[in-house]
């Protein structure tokens, strides 16, 4: 088999011709970039044509209710549509999801139920096509009620457990799409034969014939791939040979990927200093320049932009804004010292000013000390002017996933092609505690969920005697919820197991079973005004406590007080040994994320009055958040609280939101980029793990609120991504709006 | 050593340069008409805390500081606890912390000049352009202002003067020009800022069952400060920047 191909000349390294290691070829080929953003081209005509056609379509689709329209009759796949454009003739980088722009495909893989609500909730009605299709197939969803147990359903209705991937793809699966651009499908497809001769040569046992039957599909939907690029006249049997083409490559890699998946998040992983490498040597070779090479970042961008999934209204409560987390990491230093970060680092932030702001791909900064100061300045600028990208820490990623991980949906790390994960939502753990002191029964309706032990006697709540009847429904709901989660991987695997993701990682992948908690600062803050002030408790008439009288103040989590911020470093420690304790589907690691998306609002909902003063159905902080309005020393406390959590304990991510008014930042511009630069300098150095920054004026947001077609494309950032604001619902706005905004007097 | 503290601000990015950790200590023996902190008027008020209880919150945002950010004294006045504050600030220095004190300039010259030694940056208030008005509207004297800002030259401490500016009183090219000119005579200025008045007070006052005297008074409006800046770009700029 010849290795070198004609595609390679001017690449150096041998490695990575020799096996599948992109990173290896990153490393050899890749040029650091520490300069400023002068150079940075504008938007060409053609494409801010391109981008106003979009904009119309937008339009037109908030206008119909948030849908522009569904192909109701053919089952999203690789190949089901014919190819479809924004604009034919003038487009860089082509492929669609569907045959129309923003036509959404049908994909009842994961739960045929959900796919005909979605339809149904915006006026249309899925084919009798694919309800045939369908009859005697079984889905993701069918698979998992199959197989719950009646503790697990419960456990699900009251809420405790909310946002279960259990009818919709569970996403969260980063294919190395680079494979596509720079090994070419068939070199893929040979390597994958490989492994499966190596498999079962041995012994054979069930995760081995598991594997061989997925290598099985892997290989097919490689084909698949290469047949849909051909559509769009496209041979991506062989690498890729220039930038344009390394670009269209990995676009249609992850094309394929959305369309043969629905999950929840959808990343895009770190292809802008990969694609850096084939850039510099178009730009070197004189056969491109800083405008087009920036053209055709833009265009992929606008393709980014027009992803789409069908959606129920319930999912839309959870995951506001019509998410795809096509989240795309940026930067970073390397393991030798060199920075990441390159000239098509600053293209892709570009593309916010070129394109204007947006939500999706979701842009964000791997921010480590070391970096360039110029990058910080951009980066800090980028935020200041679009609200639109988010950070995280690389420092201390870098140690546990190495310099070549990306960022799956909001806050989880993994490395790119070598690590995977079985998204499970979170638990509700104010929820938990109100459930402890009531002997398993529900604070909203009084029914029986967890356990029947003794409820919580006595009118005053004792920190010691609550922390003792939490541990055993703690250790139920740890079960439950493994329980759930290994039953709900197992179906997916069966009945939607990620094709093409899974094609472009290597066949010997780690798991992580990623679990997740919300309403940290609720609980801690109950628990603290349990120990420092006096919480009476009040009954109805059959014994359940359902409100509580708060008497004498206690220290609240997000004022870098010791005694509160400890307590909440001991309930994620204490959750997540309990998780430990219960073995795993495929051997996945137990991780950890505190991560809310939107549905902070809901759990809220579902949630009794809480211990800390918080009334029934009121929101919880989303994330990692401390609550709103009891922060009382300003922003920075807020931040030092929250870089107390420990990233050990939550490698699935920590996520924080802090929303600032742009003259509590500084004076003028270069002020605010420079006090922001130290703000994220300071916050991660403290080993903290993520923030989203928001500069704006809450009367913005107001006016939003009120006007909302003044303002189309107000971009904020809520828990781990960015959303159209006008994208959520009134009472998510509000939620917003109320929300702690650090001003000055 | 104690001092009486109305509040911290752990984000601070308008009271000196780069991020700064502000200390609001309680009590001040000034009654300015448009003052938007009564809460800290009463010298009994606040919490106490000791210098190292402060010093050991400080440490915590060190990480924030960069190269120009720091710890920013205020008030109320903090002149008035000039004990405190200066072992405060000998300490804050001891851990390599830049150090401003945000200051009317009345109080005891002692004890200024104690701070002084341990301050990189005074960040002083000039009120009015003469004695009638500082009296009528601030219950002290611009002399008494004066005597503070020529001991800051003397020790040479970098120095910011600012002036809200009032439409109904100070809003003019002739005061603003006055203005600039007496902060203009000190070789230590660096920077003269116009402040907007702005009357985010009111409930304040209301809740205290004080009346806010200036509550009729038209808040200032940017493109005010605008053309105010204007004014005294040529006679303060060129100086300060070089």
């Amino acid at each position: 088999m010849s290795k070198s191909s004609l595609e390679w000349r001017g690449f150096a390294g041998e490695n990575w011709q020799n096996t599948i290691d992109v990173r290896n070829f990153i490393q050899a080929n890749y040029t650091p970039y520490e300069g400023n953003e002068a150079f940075l081209s504008g938007a060409t005509e053609r494409t801010t044509k391109l981008m106003d056609k979009l904009n119309k379509l937008q339009q037109q689709e908030r206008a119909s209710g948030g849908v522009l329209d569904i192909d109701t009759h053919n089952v999203s796949s690789l190949t089901s549509y014919a190819p479809g454009y924004l604009d034919k003739d003038s487009e860089i980088i082509v492929g669609l999801q569907t045959d129309g722009p923003l036509k959404r495909g049908v994909n009842p893989f994961g739960g045929l139920t959900m796919t005909r609500r979605a339809c149904e909730a915006y006026g249309y009605k899925l084919s009798e096509k694919v309800e045939n299709e369908f009859r005697y197939r079984t889905t993701h969803n069918d698979g998992v009620f199959r197989a719950y147990t009646d503790e697990i359903k419960a456990a699900r209705r009251s809420g405790i457990i909310t946002g279960l991937p259990d009818a919709y793809g569970r996403g969260r699966i980063i294919g190395d799409y680079r494979r596509v651009a720079l090994y070419g499908v068939d070199r893929l497809i040979e390597e994958k034969q490989k492994d499966q001769e190596t498999i079962g040569k041995e012994d054979l046992n069930t995760e081995q014939i598991r594997l061989l039957e997925e290598l099985y599909q892997q290989i097919a939907f490689l084909g698949y791939l290469k047949e849909m690029a051909a559509m769009y006249g496209y041979d991506i049997s062989r690498p890729a040979h220039n930038a344009k083409e390394a670009v269209q490559w990995i676009y249609f890699a992850y094309l394929g990927a959305t369309k043969e998946q629905n999950g929840a998040a959808m990343s895009l992983g770190r292809v802008s200093t990969f694609l850096d490498i084939y850039f510099e040597r178009d730009l070197k070779n004189g056969v491109l320049d800083e405008e087009h090479a920036q053209e055709i970042v833009d265009d992929f961008i606008i393709k980014l932009r027009m992803e789409r999934h069908l959606r129920t209204p319930e999912y839309n409560e959870l995951f506001a804004g019509d998410p795809m987390w096509i989240t795309e990491a940026v930067g970073g230093m390397g393991e030798d010292g060199r920075t990441l970060v390159t000239k098509n680092s600053y293209r892709f932030l570009q593309t916010l000013y070129n394109l204007g702001s947006s939500p999706e791909p979701n842009l964000t900064i791997l921010w480590s000390e070391q970096l360039p100061n110029n990058f910080k300045r951009f980066a800090a600028k980028v935020s200041c002017d679009t609200d639109s990208i988010q950070y995280e820490n690389d420092d201390i990623m870098r140690l546990e996933f190495g310099d070549d991980y990306a960022i799956a949906c909001c806050v989880s790390a993994m490395r790119v092609g070598k690590d995977m994960q079985f998204f499970g939502a979170r638990v509700n753990l104010p929820k938990l505690l109100l459930m402890s002191i009531n002997g398993g029964r529900d604070e909203l309706c009084g029914k029986q969920i967890g356990p029947s032990y003794l409820p919580y006697e006595g009118e005053y709540l004792q920190y010691d005697k609550v922390l003792e009847l939490m541990e055993p429904y703690r250790n139920w709901l740890a079960e439950t919820y493994v329980k759930a989660m290994n039953i709900i991987h197992y179906m997916h695997d069966k009945y939607a197991y990620e094709k093409i993701q899974m094609a472009l990682h290597d066949t010997f992948v780690r798991r992580f079973m990623a679990f997740g908690i919300a309403g940290l600062s609720v609980m801690t803050d109950s628990l603290s005004a349990i120990k420092y002030a006096k919480v009476r408790c009040i009954r109805d008439d059959s014994g359940l406590i359902t409100d509580y009288e708060i008497t004498g103040d206690y220290p609240a989590f997000g004022n870098d007080d010791d005694r509160v911020d400890s307590i909440a470093k001991e309930q994620i420690q204490l959750f997540l040994e309990a998780l430990e304790k219960i073995p795993t589907y495929r051997n996945a690691q137990h991780t950890l994320s505190i991560l809310t998306i939107t549905s902070n609002v809901v759990y809220g909902k579902k949630t009794g009055s809480t211990p800390d003063g918080r009334k029934a159905g009121e929101p919880f902080a989303p994330g990692a958040n401390p609550m709103h309005n009891r922060e009382k020393h300003g922003a920075l406390a807020s931040l030092n609280s929250v870089a107390k959590l420990p990233y050990s304990c939550c490698k699935d991510g920590i996520s924080n939101t802090i929303s600032i008014v742009p003259k509590a930042l500084g004076g003028n511009d270069e002020e605010q980029y420079r006090n922001l630069v130290s703000i994220l300098d300071g916050y991660f150095s403290q080993k903290a793990h993520h923030l989203n920054v928001n500069v704006l004026n809450r009367e913005t947001l107001m006016d939003a609120y009120q006007n909302p077609e003044q303002h189309p494309n107000l971009t904020i950032r809520v828990s781990g991504y960015a959303v159209n604001f006008h994208k959520l619902s009134k009472q998510q706005q509000l939620e917003v709006i109320s929300r702690t905004f650090h001003e000055v007097m | 050593m104690k001092g009486r503290i109305h509040s911290f601000q752990s984000l601070g990015a308008v009271d000196g340069p780069g991020l700064r950790f502000v200390v609001f200590l309680q009590g001040c023996p000034l009654r300015c008409s448009y003052c938007h902190n009564p809460d800290t008027w009463d010298t009994a008020g606040g919490t106490e805390y000791s210098v190292e209880e402060v010093i050991e919150k400080i440490l915590r945002y060190k990480p924030y500081f960069a190269e120009n950010g720091g710890v920013t004294v205020s008030g109320g006045e903090p002149l008035l606890q000039w004990q405190f504050v200066s072992e405060l600030f000998r300490c804050l220095k001891e851990n390599g912390i830049s150090t401003s004190l945000d200051t009317s300039g009345i109080g005891s010259k002692k004890g200024a000049s104690k701070i002084l030694r341990h301050t990189d940056l005074v960040i002083c208030d000039l009120k009015f352009s003469n004695d009638q008005e500082y009296l009528r509207y601030t219950k002290a004297s611009l002399s008494a202002v004066i005597e503070f800002l020529k001991l800051t030259e003397k020790l040479s401490v970098p120095l910011w003067i600012r002036h809200v500016v009032i439409p109904e009183l100070t809003a003019k090219k002739e005061y603003i020009m006055d203005i600039a000119a007496i902060a203009s005579q000190f070789s230590n200025l660096r920077k003269l800022e116009l402040l907007p008045f702005k009357k985010l007070c009111t409930l304040k006052y209301q809740e205290m069952g004080l009346d806010f005297p200036f509550k009729d008074f038209d808040e200032c409006s940017d493109s005010v400060i605008k053309s105010m800046y204007a004014h005294i770009q040529t006679s303060i700029n060129q100086r300060t920047s070089s």
